[in-house]
């Protein structure tokens, strides 16, 4: 199989606050005949300070962390809800990575297949090259919507290569076809600048979109693997079950173990719904056995790929990683504040303008989105921001201090509070000094930790978050904080 | 080296507004009222002012910046008027800079004056700010209880004291200052509480309650200084002096660096240290006989007792309980109901504590009088425990 590309690595991020369909129907049980609404399960939604950007950060950590010896060459985001529309979101990831400069990176847009779309694409990446291929979706959904039953949040982040042995080790998955078709068929649509999807009815997509399109895609991507339906041995497309099934039956892979998704733990994850489907087919994958996956929106991406050794141990411990990090939601109103949806009175002290100095954010850009801090060359002691005389009093010498990465780093809580004055969409606001592994200390905000949970000598991690929301100029920064490790 | 500032500089006449929320008066109408009872303490015209010194913290909130807002206030006649800002010692601040003006020589008298009108806000607690272009994109968006509140968290867990233990002592700190504010006609908050009520209050930021917080509160504090001669010469009898005044700003230490656990100030250590040694104290526990320190939170007064070496490190949760800083104690702490009482009008803070030490020293303090003390220490702490400027001030009775 050398020159075919490969998935060498994966990563699967889920935010983990999930509020169950019930506590939405509940909420909304006014709106709706009784009984009419399907409300088994929970949904993964994010906190306030998470979108599509910081969960594909977080997915791709996981994902570089296992395969450490692998280097990408590039960066593929692909998402329908990145912040930004004009300036690169996958940049703005790759610093967070502290990816190197000399890296191709680019956002891939536009529709719920962009994900499978730009991974056929990165099978195209030049040889021994990697690719680190991202998708990621947090869509919001009108409150009373059948959307806001079905979408959940979450990323899933791939590393693709055409090494044949990429760092000495057997690929999880090794793709050996994609067709596309391409056809303006409208299942849903959002225009550029609105919040919400807008969905045509369930049974014409079904008969007239997915029962006709996607078929037709499969078989072509067997025929270019060069195999057929019968040697399929998993299959997975986004969308309702009902659908998925029709199609399996129009294209001869009734017999495939069709993957169920994981609507009950999550929701659909939009443009990183597909990979994540690719996870839970590799997770109950035997090696040699062919998978097909499929992208759906405004035509069709089918894939034929091939499970690897350790594949399914490592999706499935992903799987379960990312599943066991839950915690519930039960403010069907905090939900919606964290979206915009519901507008609380913050108090004044949300009125304060955040106004950023873009030449003081180009200068420490290393500091406040790689989070690198200094590390003095002369006495060791480690220090966030890098500056430019050692803050350790017993040397204070000027200009020793090299770039020091922490993101990886672990770290403890020395102090802390949980203060109801300051603003913050999530309250109380959770900050504290947080001492870093082998020196320094920071004050630091925490996410995803709720009163009473904390306490000195608690360890954290590190992850990439909103800082806040410039309302005034439309803009939203990121820093890093504290969360329970 | 120098021998500092001890005994060079006289107390001539103090003021002081009535600080509470002053809906009614701007910052000009606080100065004036200072003012007025200042100038008839020290017995001059107002014309013989050589020199002053206007502290104010929130300039963007009430009077703007420059020194502009003293000058004309007072319609002082054309000599130098500076304003100064050292955070929350800015008061304190604008004292030293009038003593060492008359220290230096340089002027026979001189004023010192601090004001803050903090109550054009529109809401409850200190006004927000931004803390720097680039700060702003990395610290959290703190409040001042949420900074203070980490002496606590960190103190419990260095002294192993349960949360609840060390809120109790705490709870002791702001019932003893509410019972001195209780006889303090200038206190902006003269009710008595209860531990129980402390401990009851609503959250503000773990683990401090709303009454583990001092007040918010408008005012105004002034006071004339002059060389010990002049002040003789003037016809005082009895009149103070200062011993000591001393600053220490954080280097960052705090900040970054693990030798700080959170749990102390090491500013205050600092200027103790050197306060004491510029007044020639060699038994700060034996030889000061009242404080007034900066308890902007509960806790703050808590660990400032270590701190400034009144109690031995770990013991101050104790010495509190056992009333050691209480109006009938060993060493009074915050006589005149402290900010606790008083609440924080940043600038005016500094030389609020100094007119309380000044009345208690001259036997002036009426219903709340402590025998005859001869030493009284005035302590700042501004910015928060991660990074701040700490004074230290000692006054005595001239000699």
């Amino acid at each position: 199989m050398t020159g075919a590309a490969s998935i060498v690595s994966c990563g699967l991020y889920l935010p983990q606050w999930r509020i169950e369909r019930a506590r939405i129907a509940q909420a909304l049980a006014w709106l709706e005949p009784p009984g009419g609404r399907a409300v088994s399960g929970e949904r993964a939604v994010c906190n306030w300070d998470e979108d599509a950007l910081t969960m594909a950060v977080e997915a791709a950590r996981r994902c570089m962390a296992q395969a450490k010896k692998s280097l990408p060459a590039a960066l593929d985001l692909a998402s329908t809800t990145l912040p930004f529309a004009d300036r690169s979101n996958a940049t703005l990831a790759a610093e967070a990575l502290d990816l190197p400069e000399s890296l191709r990176t680019a956002d891939h847009t536009g529709s719920l297949r962009a994900g499978t779309t730009a991974l056929a694409q990165a099978a195209h990446c030049g040889e021994e090259a990697a690719t680190l291929l991202i998708a990621s979706d947090a869509r919001l959904a009108r409150p009373g919507s059948a959307a806001e039953m079905e979408y959940g949040a979450g990323a899933v982040a791939l590393l693709v290569t055409r090494d044949p042995r990429p760092g000495g080790c057997e690929p999880l998955a090794t793709l050996s076809a994609a067709a596309h078709v391409s056809a303006d068929f409208v299942d849903h649509y959002r225009m550029s600048g609105e919040d919400f999807d807008y969905s045509l009815e369930e049974r014409w997509v079904r008969d007239e979109g997915a029962g006709k399109l996607i078929p037709a895609a499969i078989g072509r991507a067997l025929a270019l693997a060069d195999t057929t339906a019968a040697a399929i041995a998993h299959f997975a497309m986004p969308g309702p079950l009902g659908t998925a099934r029709r199609v399996a039956q129009a294209a001869g892979l009734g017999h495939a173990r069709l993957q169920e998704g994981l609507r009950g733990d999550c929701g659909d994850l939009g443009a990183a719904q597909p990979l994540l489907l690719l996870l839970a087919m590799l997770a109950a994958a035997a090696p040699g056995e062919r998978l097909l996956l499929v992208g759906f929106g405004q035509g069709v991406d089918a894939l034929v790929l091939i499970a690897g050794e350790g594949a399914a141990a490592l999706a499935q411990r992903e799987l379960a990683a990312a599943l066991s990090r839950r915690r519930p939601e039960p403010h069907y109103t905090r939900y919606l504040a964290h979206r915009g949806l519901l507008a609380p009175d913050f108090g004044m002290r949300a009125e304060r303008d955040q106004r950023t100095a873009h030449s003081v954010a180009w200068r420490k850009h290393r500091e406040l989105t790689a989070f690198v801090g200094g590390r003095c060359a002369a006495c060791g002691a480690v220090q966030f921001p890098k500056s430019r005389v050692c803050v350790n009093p017993e040397c204070r010498r000027t200009d020793t201090q090299v770039g020091h990465p922490l993101a990886e780093t672990a770290g403890r809580v020395r102090s802390f509070t949980e203060d109801w004055q300051a603003y913050t969409p999530h309250p109380p606001c959770v900050y504290g000094n947080i001492g870093l592994e082998g020196g320094g200390n920071l004050l630091m905000e925490l996410t995803d930790v709720e009163p009473g949970e904390l306490e000195v000598g608690a360890p954290v991690r590190f992850v990439f978050r909103i800082k806040d929301f410039d309302r005034q100029r439309a803009y939203r920064r990121y820093f890093w904080k504290a969360t329970g490790a | 080296m120098s021998d500092g500032i001890r005994d060079k500089v006289a107390i001539l006449g103090m003021g002081c507004s009535k600080f509470g929320e002053r809906w009614s008066c701007g910052a000009d109408d606080l100065m004036v009222e200072a003012f007025a009872e200042a100038l008839a303490d020290a017995r001059i015209e107002r014309d013989r002012i050589e020199a002053a010194w206007l502290g104010i913290f929130f300039d963007e909130q009430s009077t703007g910046k420059s020194p502009l807002p003293l000058a004309m206030t007072l319609r002082l006649p054309g000599i130098p008027v500076t304003r100064v800002e050292n955070l929350c010692a800015t008061g304190t601040e604008a004292l030293r800079g009038a003593a060492y003006a008359v220290a230096a020589g340089v002027c026979d008298i001189a004023l010192a004056m601090g004001v803050e009108k903090l109550k054009d806000t529109g809401y409850a607690g200190l006004p927000e700010r931004t803390k720097g272009t680039f700060e702003d994109l990395y610290l959290p968006s703190s409040t001042a209880p949420g900074a203070f509140a980490q002496l606590a968290s960190a103190y419990a867990a260095r002294h192993g004291y349960s949360m609840e233990e060390l809120r109790r002592a705490m709870a002791h700190i702001s019932r003893k200052s509410h019972d001195n504010g209780a006889r303090n006609p200038k206190a902006h908050l003269r009710n008595r509480i209860t531990e129980e009520q402390v401990l009851a209050a609503p959250m503000i930021s773990y683990p401090l309650g709303v009454l583990d917080c001092c007040g918010v509160s408008d005012g105004a504090a002034c006071a004339i200084v002059t060389t010990p001669e002049i002040a003789r010469a003037s016809g005082k009898r009895d009149f103070v002096t200062l011993k000591a005044l001393q600053l220490s700003a954080s280097n960052g230490v705090e900040m970054g660096h693990q030798s700080w656990d959170g749990s102390s100030t090491l500013t205050t250590r600092a200027a103790a240290e050197r306060a004491y040694r510029e007044a020639g104290l060699e038994r700060p526990r034996e030889q000061v006989d009242l404080m007034e320190v900066h308890d902007c939170f509960s806790i703050t007064e808590l660990v400032l007792m270590e701190d400034l070496g009144f109690s031995d490190e770990g013991r101050a949760p104790h010495d509190v309980l056992a009333g050691r800083y209480d109006r009938d104690g060993a060493i009074p702490c915050q006589s005149d109901g402290g900010l606790k009482c008083f609440g924080h009008p940043i600038g005016a803070t500094g030389l609020r504590m100094a007119y309380e030490i000044y009345l208690q020293l001259l036997g002036r303090a009426g219903d709340r009088q402590l025998g005859s003390p001869a030493v009284g220490l005035t302590h700042n702490l501004g910015g928060i425990p991660n990074r701040n400027v700490a004074s230290v001030a000692l006054f005595g009775l001239a000699t």
